[in-house]
């Protein structure tokens, strides 16, 4: 693709998705890697978290985003830290900050057109315009607290938070200084803390300064993020797993200088990209993906974190949205954007001038049963750019009796459609039949190798 | 069952071959052959096929060009395809020279990092050690296996058929022992549930560690005291590396230190050198 023609995909893409953030389902309550807990009897489910990680030297900048629904008096939070964290370590972040990340990160549907069959140029050399979809887009008593093993070692506010961070010595200790000062901690919590106390690890607990939050206005909470230096790069996922009945989903943005992130102690894949799909797709794109993810999840019997996104954050091709600026990247904790600009000569947000940072974007749904142990990352040496990308190709519209070239692209075209409906029905799991009446294939039309049906 | 009786199916021919021909390489390479064709085909190796023709060119003309400066008593390019395979199956690079550079780096070291007639270090590994720290664009994904439960199995299977061949199984289920007995008592003092450590125990990259390099005969001490002595040393580190130290690929770098201390062993507990051809058809 030439760079004028790149240049109008470029733009169309980024109006189009511009138009369909908007159209993304709201999610459902989030939860964090620890866990909610409620104060009054809200009923508090996590379903759905997501967290960005910027980390580079084992300095680590983690922000939680939050989707919390019910009402600020009743939210709380627990997250394991790896080390005592002071005030300005400890920052609100701003919510539209994840939902760029998650924009530009989306698994995307790009559609093309068949050129006219008739036409001189060769099929080869017709240029595909690409556009993209997103998919989804009170004070504590410090001598009662050491009477239970429990020290705060740090309190302060920020923002609409009051934090206090605390260190203990029994995991039942701290179980009952979080339900002394009114946190409803849900049943089995100390079990679940033990692990994390014997690895030294201190606790940061969140609740809203009511007076706080009204004064600012702010109808939703913000996100949370913390800054530590610490050699352990994991995600505490076990304590958000006592407050959820059934499967959670995660999605963790993780930005690195050197390539893309993986888990260590689960297998981490690619879902299938770059396939072909059926037209029809594009009225549900959300329902396919979603279908899509669930059964790729099964096949793996849950024990898989995905890959959905692994790129270069100074570009995208097609783009879902923009990259992320300089100073959002900042925000979200990329403290050494300014050193790689000084090595790059190169304007960092142009197309094909890459920035000095790796944006991976992983999935996973998880229970307790299938996700025994909390994630571990390492960041690879790997810069091969990986996207969740589905394509659409629209046919040509003309009549087959227009040429005799045309007769012969319709024959294709309808072995092309049962290849797509197949495609489908491979990714998704769901009944081919359907699928290609759907399509106006009709079953009985179709004729399948003998073979196909046998190993189903 | 199908899986188990096709398994026992292809131990047994693995182990006729090798019998027939005396030299337990024979049903290493058939083994770790396997683990390659199941890993890239059924589990997102991200491996290139260029990656691979390129480890073995380099491993195959290293060991040739070893040979002009260090004639041998007999040749054979088996170790130099085993190292081939190994670094195939646990070195991943974004780019293509990692990979032949680890290989020649490997075989390459069998001659020239030689102490009292044999050399320090497992081929294989030494390779991972060099890419890791010299070569851009490497790392190890520890987690490529997934914990499939029958692949485990599998690996038992292929990999216990290779010691035995080898004699050298005392090494590895030593080895299992210390490792997966500390993090028992590690799972047991921070009150974790059971299932880490049967999680723990399905990876495969454990398993291929205890069963293709651990246990190479050719760079564990020779006398059994040490290598059961060396078989708690390396996990020892290892969990250093990873639970104090929070850092990745503890057992690779784990059996690199500790092979500093192979020549020690052999020299406080002497005992006779291995020697691959002196079993089966020959002896």
């Amino acid at each position: 693709m030439n760079m004028s023609s790149f240049k109008l995909v470029f733009r169309s893409a980024i109006l189009l998705a511009a138009a369909t953030i908007a159209l993304a389902t709201p999610r459902d309550a989030h939860a964090f890697c620890g866990f909610f807990v409620g104060k009054a009897d809200a009923s508090l489910v996590n379903h759905t978290s997501e967290v960005a990680i910027a980390r580079h030297d084992d300095k680590t900048v983690i922000s939680m985003s939050n989707d919390y629904q019910g009402a600020p008096k009743d939210f709380a939070m627990v997250v394991p830290v790896p080390v005592v964290l002071q005030k300005g370590q400890v920052h609100v972040g701003d919510p539209e900050l994840f939902h760029k990340l998650e924009a530009y990160s989306a698994p995307r549907l790009v559609e093309y057109y068949d050129p006219d069959p008739c036409a001189a140029i060769a099929l080869s050399e017709a240029a595909g315009f690409a556009r993209a979809m997103s998919a989804a887009p009170a004070a504590p008593m410090p001598q009662r607290a050491n009477a239970l093993g429990v020290k705060i070692e740090a309190q302060f506010s920020v923002g609409e938070y009051d934090i206090v961070i605390l260190s203990a010595k029994q995991s039942d200790g701290l179980e009952t200084w979080l339900r002394e000062n009114r946190y409803k901690i849900p049943p089995g919590a100390s079990v679940a803390l033990a692990p994390y106390i014997r690895q030294d690890m201190k606790f940061f607990v969140a609740k809203v300064n009511l007076k706080e939050h009204e004064k600012s206005g702010i109808e939703h909470l913000r996100p949370i993020q913390f800054a530590f230096e610490s050699p352990k790069f994991m995600l505490p996922i076990r304590l958000g797993m006592i407050n959820s009945s059934g499967a959670q989903d995660l999605i963790v943005y993780l930005l690195t200088r050197d390539g893309r992130v993986e888990t260590t102690n689960y297998r981490t894949v690619k879902l299938p990209t770059g396939e072909n799909v059926p037209e029809s797709v594009r009225d549900d794109f959300q329902g396919f993906y979603k279908a899509m993810f669930s059964e790729q999840v099964e096949r793996n019997q849950m024990h898989a974190v995905f890959t959905e996104y692994a790129w270069n954050m100074g570009w995208c091709d097609p783009c879902a949205a923009p990259p992320l600026t300089a100073d959002e990247l900042r925000a979200l904790g990329v403290f050494w954007l300014d050193e790689g600009q000084r090595r790059s000569p190169i304007a960092p947000m142009m197309y094909g001038g890459a920035v000095p940072v790796t944006l991976t974007r992983l999935h996973l749904r998880y229970t307790a049963a299938t996700f025994p142990e909390d994630l571990v990352f390492q960041e690879t040496q790997d810069i091969e750019n990986y996207q969740a990308r589905y394509v659409m190709q629209h046919p040509w519209s003309g009549s087959a009796n227009a040429c005799p070239a045309a007769k012969n692209y319709f024959v294709q075209l309808r072995q092309r459609k049962i290849e797509e409906a197949e495609t489908l029905a491979e990714l998704t799991g769901w009944n081919l039949d359907s699928i290609l009446k759907k399509a106006g294939l009709s079953g009985g039309e179709v004729t399948h190798p003998w073979w196909q049906k046998i190993w189903q | 069952m199908g899986v188990a009786g096709s398994q026992r199916h292809f131990s047994n021919f693995g182990r006729s071959l090798a019998t027939a021909l005396g030299d337990p390489r024979l049903s290493q390479i058939f083994a770790l052959g396997s683990l390659l064709a199941l890993g890239a085909w059924f589990r997102d190796f991200s491996l290139r096929p260029a990656q691979i023709v390129l480890t073995f060119a380099a491993a195959l003309g290293t060991q040739r060009l070893t040979w002009r400066c260090y004639p041998p008593a007999a040749r054979s390019y088996r170790s130099a395809i085993i190292t081939a395979l190994s670094l195939t199956i646990l070195l991943r690079a974004s780019n293509l020279f990692v990979h032949p550079v680890a290989a020649a780096a490997a075989i390459s070291s069998k001659s020239l990092i030689r102490i009292r007639g044999k050399h320090l270090f497992n081929p294989a590994m030494l390779g991972i050690v060099v890419a890791l720290l010299l070569l851009p664009g490497s790392w190890v994904s520890p987690g490529q296996w997934g914990n499939d439960i029958a692949l485990a199995g599998w690996f038992v299977t292929m990999g216990a058929l290779v010691t035995r061949r080898a004699s050298r199984g005392d090494i590895s289920w030593s080895f299992l022992g210390f490792y997966l007995g500390a993090i028992a008592l590690r799972i047991a003092w921070l009150g974790q549930r059971w299932d880490v450590w049967t999680h723990q125990l399905s990876s495969g990259a454990l398993l291929l560690f205890a069963f293709f390099m651990i246990s190479d005969p050719m760079t564990a001490p020779n006398s059994r005291g040490a290598r059961i002595a060396h078989a708690a040393l390396v996990p020892a580190i290892a969990y250093t590396w990873q639970f104090s130290l929070y850092r990745t690929n503890g057992l690779i770098w784990a059996l690199f230190v500790a092979s500093l201390a192979v020549p020690l062993w052999d020299l406080a507990m002497p005992a006779a050198k291995f020697e691959w051809i002196t079993q089966g058809a020959i002896k």
